[in-house]
């Protein structure tokens, strides 16, 4: 069913095309081919430095691969497909990455108050996005550090959609959070996705969180692709040792916090 | 930022314009030591009463200084006395002048003339305790030789003078060892206290008789004539020269002794020692500027408060944007910080004397200087604000899409904010006690009634300079605290 329904949809809006990095001495990304189907969520899955948020930010085009080629709805993201494709793509870091300088407002609406939208357009925009990811109303003039952890994702979120982009990167976007608000918000976010049907690719080390949000699962290490599927394609035909030992150390948590 | 550069370019503009047509007014200038400020306040006073409007930059901070000003043409007249003018000024060349027609051939080539002498020979002596030179029997620099172990406190400038200690050691053989420099004025402290035994004095100095001195007899006839004389550049009015010559003659050994007794003893103004002396030597009463110490003091403040303004706000329009480019371009920065870094470690003095010949003296050259002190927090802090924004935050600006400039106005420079505005604050905070070293070269300010109140031994007059200036500074820093809350953002604060 699944297989089928993929034959179907569109072609990928991002691609990664035998593209590798290094920094300094070190290789972060091996010769790597990865795409992003279109209105899915693609999670990048993996232990510290296996590569997944290098590749996250060579597709943002914040760094430029060593080589290969970086591909944005089929076409090379050079420096001037960037400029334009930039407003199609949304950020959210791990702690935000909110200016603390600008309240959350100001943070949402900077960049649409850079390209000089009417103040009651932007006004809509806000107030759409506040009822999406259901920040209180006198959250909205704080300055991000008067928010808490979960509020501060929320505006975060909201930034990032600011635009109404295409594609959403969220790199370990609640990896900050304790584990009460994370499990919440994970659940808003997962309903959130579902609901604007966007692209998504979403970087996380947590297994759980892959399986809730991911539509399709890329495991890496050391800068290779190890496996690319679902859950069950994980846990029922690992690839390699390194995902049933991957699968199994996030598991046995699992049970033993249940016991 | 559009209208406070302007501002700086009108001030600037008009320090220029001053030094520009200074030339229609007599513009006397003296060497910071209270004989050579009286006698710039006689002639001052003296020009004044024959009509002509005179300006008088009192207490120049040293000997090289002054001539280059009269040499520049940045003022008209000074005292002088004539060994320091053959030994150190035209005794750099080779071929140094020794008799009077060479001398006057020598000034003419600088377009400089000089009076006969005033009528005193301040010379160098040796200033022993009496009580000392009681005891061991001295009386002459010779018999100096036989006491090794006594202690020697000069002056900065007799220390280095080839005609002050290196040339009277050398002549007498003398064997002290424990010699230092010091401030002239300080030295007689250090005497009073016991901690050195003799010191540099000129001959017309009144301290020798209130510190019960003994001027050494010069046996050996080491230290050269020092008649004072007034030099003069040839373009000046010849009624004004006339009215100079006037004072030929005119000034002898103990009139000069009881003038300077009057300023450091007794403390009357200098002003007003000068214009005793005109009203006893010729009968000339002079109307003196009135003004009590409240108007002096706005007036000073005012001074300083330009030059600390001036300096600070031409040292953030270039210190903020190399700031960002040394932030911008690793290799530049580096060479743009080591740069300012050097300026920095320049003595003040040193940079301000570096000042006289390319923008000779007066409040510009102060201002240059103090710009170039206030670069370095300036653009150091810049610099480390901008490098310190975080690489999420600065990756967070890019991925949204604003171009590069953007993110430097609305990201970079705010976040960077309170690191740059403290660089600001600490070059303010800094400037205001630096600038008292402007008088020195004839800026004016605070330092005015500081130097002159050192000079005269008067704490009063100290205070006078001292008090407001520390209330400035105080001022300035409460000042910057208030911009911090309109400049930085709530959040970071």
């Amino acid at each position: 069913m699944a297989r089928f329904g993929e034959a179907m949809i569109d072609p990928p809006i991002s691609q990664l095309v035998s593209v590798s990095k290094r920094f300094g001495g070190v290789e972060a990304l091996a010769e790597t081919s990865l795409d992003v189907a279109t209105a899915r969520t693609t999670v990048l899955l993996g232990p510290s430095g296996c590569g997944k948020t290098t590749a996250l930010r060579l597709m943002l085009g914040l760094v430029r691969p060593d080589g290969g080629q970086v591909l944005f709805r089929q076409a090379p993201l050079d420096q001037e497909a960037l400029r334009r494709a930039r407003t199609q793509m949304g950020y959210v870091v791990q702690d935000g990455g909110l200016f603390p300088h600008l309240t959350a407002l100001d943070n949402v609406r900077l960049m649409a108050r850079h390209l000089r939208w009417p103040e009651a357009r932007i006004r809509a925009r806000v107030a759409e996005l506040m009822a999406l990811v259901r920040l209180p109303e006198d959250a909205i003039a704080r300055h991000p550090s008067a928010l808490s952890g979960g509020q501060r994702q929320r505006v975060a979120l909201m930034r990032a959609l600011m635009l109404d982009p295409e594609l959403l990167f969220l790199d370990e976007p609640l990896g900050a959070l304790d584990p009460l608000v994370r499990a919440d918000l994970q659940d808003e976010l997962a309903a959130i996705f579902r609901r604007l049907g966007k692209s998504v690719v979403l970087v996380t080390h947590d297994l759980a969180e892959a399986a809730l949000f991911g539509d399709v699962l890329v495991l890496m290490q050391d800068g290779h692709v190890v496996q690319r599927g679902t859950l069950d394609d994980l846990v029922a035909r690992p690839a390699s040792p390194f995902v049933t030992r991957f699968v199994r150390a996030q598991r046995r948590l699992d049970v033993d916090v249940k016991a | 930022m559009r209208r406070p550069g302007a501002w700086v370019l009108v001030v600037v503009a008009g320090f220029v314009a001053r030094d520009a047509h200074a030339g229609q007014r007599l513009r006397v200038a003296s060497k910071a030591f209270t004989e050579s400020v009286i006698l710039g306040e006689i002639v001052t006073q003296l020009e004044r009463s024959a009509g002509f409007e005179v300006e008088h930059r009192a207490g120049l901070g040293g000997s090289r200084l002054v001539w280059d000003a009269l040499v520049s043409g940045a003022v008209d007249v000074y005292p002088e006395y004539t060994g320091t003018l053959v030994d150190e000024i035209l005794g750099a060349q080779p071929d140094a002048p020794r008799d009077g027609a060479s001398v006057a051939r020598a000034l003419a080539a600088h377009g400089v003339g000089m009076t006969a002498p005033l009528g005193f020979n301040n010379t160098y002596a040796l200033g022993l305790r009496a009580d000392r030179a009681h005891d061991l029997r001295i009386d002459r620099l010779s018999d100096l030789r036989a006491h090794a172990e006594l202690r020697f406190g000069f002056s900065n400038e007799f220390m280095s003078r080839r005609d002050g200690w290196p040339g009277l050691q050398r002549r007498y053989g003398l064997p002290q060892t424990k010699v230092q420099g010091l401030e002239h004025e300080l030295a007689y402290r250090a005497l009073a206290g016991g901690d050195i035994d003799a010191t540099d004095v000129y001959t017309t100095d009144p301290e020798i008789r209130h510190y019960a001195l003994v001027p050494l007899q010069d046996d050996l006839r080491f230290f050269k004539r020092y008649d004072a004389v007034l030099l003069y550049r040839l373009d000046v009015d010849p009624a004004a020269l006339a009215t100079l010559r006037r004072l030929e003659g005119r000034v002898d050994a103990r009139t000069m002794t009881a003038l300077n007794a009057r300023a450091q003893l007794d403390h009357v103004a200098q002003a007003d020692v000068a214009a005793g002396f005109l009203r006893d030597a010729f009968g000339t009463v002079v109307a003196r500027a009135v003004g009590g110490a409240p108007r002096m003091i706005l007036a000073r403040v005012v001074e300083h408060l330009a030059l600390v303004g001036a300096s600070l706000l031409v040292a953030i329009l270039f210190g903020v944007p190399l700031g960002i480019l040394a932030a911008k371009r690793r290799r530049v920065g580096q060479v743009v910080l080591a740069v300012v870094g050097v300026v920095q470690t320049l003595p003040t003095l040193a940079l301000l004397v570096f000042m006289i010949p390319l923008f000779g003296i007066g409040a510009f050259p102060a201002i240059v200087a103090l710009f170039l002190y206030s670069l370095l927090p300036i653009v150091r802090n810049t610099h480390a604000g901008l490098v310190g924004v975080s690489g999420a935050l600065r990756e967070s600006a890019e991925a949204l899409g604003l171009p590069r400039g953007a993110v430097l106005r609305l990201v970079e420079l705010p976040l960077a904010s309170p690191l740059i505005l403290a660089g600001i604050k600490s070059a303010a905070v800094i400037n205001v006690g630096t600038a008292t070293l402007g008088a020195l070269i004839g800026a004016g300010g605070l330092g005015q009634p500081i130097f002159t109140g050192v000079r005269l031994d008067d704490v009063g007059l100290i205070l006078q300079g001292a008090i407001p200036a520390s209330l400035l500074a105080l001022a300035v820093q409460g000042l910057f605290e208030l911009v911090e809350r309109f400049v930085v953002p709530r959040g970071l604060r």
